[in-house]
C-alpha cells in the first residue's frame, strides 16, 4: 500500500447511492407493470408538481439519462448516428441527441430493466435553456405524440425577482396541474404536493451543505465521486428518498470524514474546480489529475445544478436555509416552489456571464483553489454560454485557468491524450509535480 | 556542465547541446515512425558536430509531442514550458511567445523570469500550423522554401474565408482557376494563418515584446503577415539559433537548472 499524506477511505454510503440510482431507472421502466404513471422531462422541471398525482408516479429526467448514455460510449455513438441519420444536426445538445437516439432506436440505456425505450405517459418540462422545450417537442413527435406541458421560467435573475414575475410562473403551474388531471384522468392531491415541496427544500439545502464541507483541506470529496452523488438530486429532487439520503446518510458521512481528516485524494497538494458537464466517457481525466495530487473540489455546475446557496452570517457562501414556513394549500406550495427554484445558481447565468463569474470567483476564493479547468463544452450551449468571458474574469481575479474543448455526450469531440498533455502543461505552470509511483 | 534538450516534434526531432550558457551544437532529423530512433540519431549527430562523447552530457530533457517515447531522456517538460525557457534565454524582454510548428500553434505569456503565466494551444485543426502551408504549397506546385519570398512580391490582399485546411485548399484551387497570381495566393495563405494565430494570442492577451518561434518562423512572408497584424515587428531568433530549435534550447536550459546549474 502506498503511503499518502492524508488518510483515504471509501464513502460509507457509496453503494446506497448506486442502488438508489439503479432503482430509479428500474422503477421508471416497470411503472406500468404496477399500474403507475411514467413521465419524462428535464432535471430542472418542477418535479414536485407531478408528485401530486400519486405515489406511483415515476419520472425519467433527460439530462442524467443523456449522461448515462454518454458514459456508455458505444451506445452513445449509436444514438448519435441514429439522430444524424434522421437529419438532426451534430452540433445540437448532445444529451438531447442521446435521448432522441434512444427513442429512435427504441433502446433503453438500462437493458437489464427493459428491452425497449419506455415511453412516458406525458412530458413535463420547463424552459430556461434554449434546447429544453424543443427537446421534448421533438421527443413527443418521435414517440408518437406524447402530451407535453412546458413552463417558461425565464423571468430574469433572482436578484431582480418581483411578485409579478413569480405570479407569471405560478399561474403556469396552476394551469399545469389542470392539464395533468386531464391527461392522466387522476385527481390531484395537494397534500402530496406539499410533502414533495418540503422534500425538495431538504434535497437542495443538504446538497449545498455537503458541497460546503469541501472547503476543508484536505477535501473530503472529489468531483468524480460527486457526480455519482449529485445525480440523485437531478433524478428526483422532490422525492423523500433523495432528501433522506442527503440529510441522513451522505451529510453525516462527509461531516465524519472532515472530523477525521479523511481525504478524497490522499496526496492533495493542488485544488481546482471545473465547469459545466464533464466529458462523461472520459472521467479518467480526474484520475489523471490525482497523479499530481490535484483534487477537483467540484464546480458551480456540481454545486449549483441542484444545490441552492445564500450568504451566511459570516459572509461566506453556504446552503440556502430551508424556508421556515407552513404550507397549507396548493397556491402557497406552488409559490414557495417557484421562488425557491428561481434562486437556482445555474439559472442565473442564462441572463449574463457576470452572474456566473461572480459565483465562480467566490468558489475559487472560499474553496481555496490553485486554478480552474474550464470545459468549453460543445455539447451544451446553455451552460457554455459566456464561458470565454468567465475565463477572463477568473484570470483577472488572480486564478490561473486551463480551458479545454470537448463534449459532455459526444466522445467524437474529445481528445483524451491532448487533454492530458494540456493538464501536464497547466500543472507545470502551477509548479505542481507529478508523484512518481 | 553540458546538458541537452531534445524536442521530438510531429515532423522533426531537434536537439540543442548546451555548455556553460552557450549553444555548442544543434541537429535535426525527421521524426518518422520511431521517435526513439530519431532521438538517438539526432543525439549522435549533435555529439559528432560538437566533438563530444555521450558520457559528457550530464542531463537530457525531452520535450515535444513525442517526448514520452525517448526512454534515454533523464526528464521531460511540456513544450509550453520549454518554449518559455528558450524564448526567455534568447530575448529576456519577451512577455508573449508564439510557437508555430508543423502540427500545432501555441501561444504563451511569460513573466520577467520566463515563467508561464497563461497559454493557448490550437490542437484541433492544422489550419493555423505549418502543415497548412505544406498543403497549400502542394496545391500551388511551388517549393515551400520559396513561398516566403514569393509572397513578399504581392501587393494585393485577398481574404481567405475557409477555416479549415481542406476547404482552404478548395479556395486556393478556385483562385488558381481565376488566374490569380501565385504570389497573391501565397500571401493570402500566410495572412490566413497569421489571422488564426493572432486571434489565439488575443485570447491570452498581448504584452510586448512578442517572439515568434517554431519552424514556420523561417518563412519571411509569414513573418511579414504577422508583423502587419500586430502593427510592430515580432522578435524572431536568427543569430544564435534558428527558430525551430527554441523548444529544444529551453529543454536544455531546464536540464541544466535541474542539475542545480
Amino acid at each position: 500500500m502506498v503511503e499518502t499524506k492524508y488518510p483515504t477511505e471509501a464513502l460509507k454510503c457509496w453503494n446506497k447511492a448506486k442502488e438508489l440510482r439503479e432503482k430509479y431507472y428500474e422503477d421508471y421502466a416497470k411503472a406500468h407493470e404496477k399500474g403507475g404513471i411514467r413521465w419524462a422531462g428535464g432535471a430542472w422541471s418542477f418535479d414536485a408538481i407531478p408528485a401530486g398525482l400519486g405515489e406511483d408516479v415515476y419520472s425519467l429526467t433527460g439530462e442524467p439519462y443523456g449522461a448515462s448514455v454518454a458514459f456508455n460510449d458505444k451506445f452513445a455513438q449509436e444514438c448519435h448516428e441514429a439522430t444524424e441519420a434522421k437529419g438532426y444536426a451534430r452540433d445540437l445538445c448532445s444529451y438531447m441527441r442521446n435521448y432522441w437516439g434512444s427513442a429512435i432506436l427504441n433502446k433503453y440505456a438500462f437493458p437489464q430493466f427493459s428491452d425497449e425505450f419506455p415511453k412516458p405517459d406525458f412530458m413535463w418540462q420547463d424552459h430556461i435553456c434554449c434546447s429544453h422545450a424543443k427537446w421534448y417537442q421533438v421527443a413527443s413527435d418521435l414517440e408518437g405524440g406524447i402530451p407535453l406541458f412546458s413552463i417558461d421560467v425565464s423571468v430574469g435573475p433572482y436578484e431582480q425577482l418581483t411578485d409579478h414575475k413569480i405570479n407569471y410562473v405560478v399561474k403556469q403551474m396552476h394551469d399545469g396541474i389542470k392539464w395533468l388531471e386531464e391527461v392522466t384522468g387522476r385527481d390531484y392531491d395537494d397534500e402530496l404536493l406539499i410533502k414533495a415541496v418540503y422534500n425538495e427544500f431538504r434535497t437542495c439545502h443538504y446538497w449545498s451543505a455537503i458541497c460546503t464541507l469541501n472547503k476543508t483541506i484536505p477535501a473530503p470529496l472529489d468531483e468524480k465521486s460527486m457526480y455519482s452523488l449529485y445525480v440523485l438530486g437531478t433524478l428526483k429532487k422532490s422525492a423523500q428518498w433523495t432528501a433522506d439520503f442527503y440529510e441522513k446518510e451522505l451529510y453525516p458521512d462527509i461531516q465524519d470524514r472532515v472530523k477525521r481528516g479523511i481525504a478524497a485524494v490522499g496526496n492533495e497538494q493542488c485544488r481546482v474546480m471545473t465547469d459545466t458537464q464533464p466529458p462523461w466517457a472520459f472521467l479518467r481525466v480526474f484520475r489523471y489529475l490525482e497523479q499530481y495530487g490535484c483534487v477537483s473540489i467540484g464546480s458551480l455546475y456540481t454545486f449549483g445544478l441542484i444545490g441552492l446557496w445564500e450568504d451566511q452570517e459570516d459572509g461566506t457562501w453556504g446552503p440556502r436555509s430551508i424556508p421556515n414556513i407552513e404550507l397549507t394549500n396548493r397556491d402557497e406550495a406552488l409559490r414557495a416552489l417557484a421562488e425557491w427554484n428561481l434562486s437556482k445558481p445555474e439559472w442565473q447565468h442564462f441572463y449574463h456571464p457576470k452572474l456566473k463569474s461572480d459565483m465562480m470567483i467566490r468558489i475559487a476564493r472560499e474553496w481555496k483553489l490553485n486554478g480552474v479547468l474550464l470545459h468549453f463544452n460543445r455539447g451544451c450551449e446553455g451552460l457554455s454560454l459566456g464561458i470565454a468571458e468567465n475565463r477572463l474574469a477568473i484570470q483577472k481575479a488572480g486564478f490561473p485557468v486551463m480551458p479545454f474543448e470537448g463534449n459532455m455526450g459526444d466522445e467524437r469531440e474529445f481528445d483524451l491524450p491532448r487533454t492530458m498533455k494540456r493538464i501536464d502543461t497547466f500543472m507545470e505552470s502551477l509548479g505542481v509535480e507529478k508523484f512518481k509511483i | 556542465m553540458i546538458t541537452a534538450g531534445i524536442d521530438c516534434g510531429s515532423k522533426n526531432t531537434k536537439i540543442v547541446i548546451f555548455k556553460d550558457d552557450n549553444i555548442v551544437s544543434t541537429a535535426s532529423v525527421l521524426s518518422g515512425f520511431d521517435q526513439e530512433e530519431a532521438a538517438t540519431e539526432v543525439l549522435s549527430k549533435a555529439l559528432e558536430n560538437a566533438g563530444l562523447e555521450r558520457g559528457e552530457i550530464k542531463n537530457i530533457v525531452a520535450t515535444g509531442a513525442g517526448m514520452d517515447a525517448i526512454s534515454f531522456a533523464d526528464d521531460k517538460v511540456t513544450t509550453i514550458t520549454a518554449n518559455a525557457a528558450g524564448a526567455h534565454f534568447l530575448f529576456p524582454s519577451v512577455r508573449t511567445v508564439i510557437d508555430i510548428g508543423a502540427e500545432e500553434g501555441r501561444v504563451l505569456r511569460v513573466d520577467e523570469n520566463g515563467k508561464v503565466k497563461d497559454f493557448g494551444i490550437n490542437e484541433k485543426c492544422a489550419a493555423g500550423a505549418g502543415a497548412f502551408i505544406e498543403a497549400m504549397a502542394r496545391a500551388l506546385e511551388v517549393d515551400i522554401a520559396t513561398m516566403g519570398e514569393l509572397s513578399l512580391k504581392s501587393t494585393k490582399q485577398i481574404p481567405m474565408n475557409a477555416q479549415c485546411t481542406i476547404f482552404a485548399e478548395s479556395e486556393v484551387v478556385s483562385l488558381i482557376h481565376q488566374k490569380t497570381l501565385k504570389e497573391d495566393i501565397i500571401r493570402a495563405v500566410h495572412d490566413a494563418i497569421a489571422d488564426r494565430n493572432t486571434s489565439m494570442v488575443r485570447q491570452i492577451g498581448i504584452e510586448q515584446d512578442v517572439a515568434l518561434i517554431g519552424g514556420v518562423a523561417n518563412n519571411i512572408g509569414f513573418i511579414d503577415s504577422m508583423n502587419r497584424n500586430f502593427g510592430f515587428d515580432l522578435l524572431v531568433p536568427k543569430e544564435l539559433i534558428a527558430p525551430e530549435y527554441v523548444s529544444a534550447l529551453g529543454a536544455a536550459i531546464i536540464a541544466k537548472e535541474k542539475m542545480g546549474g
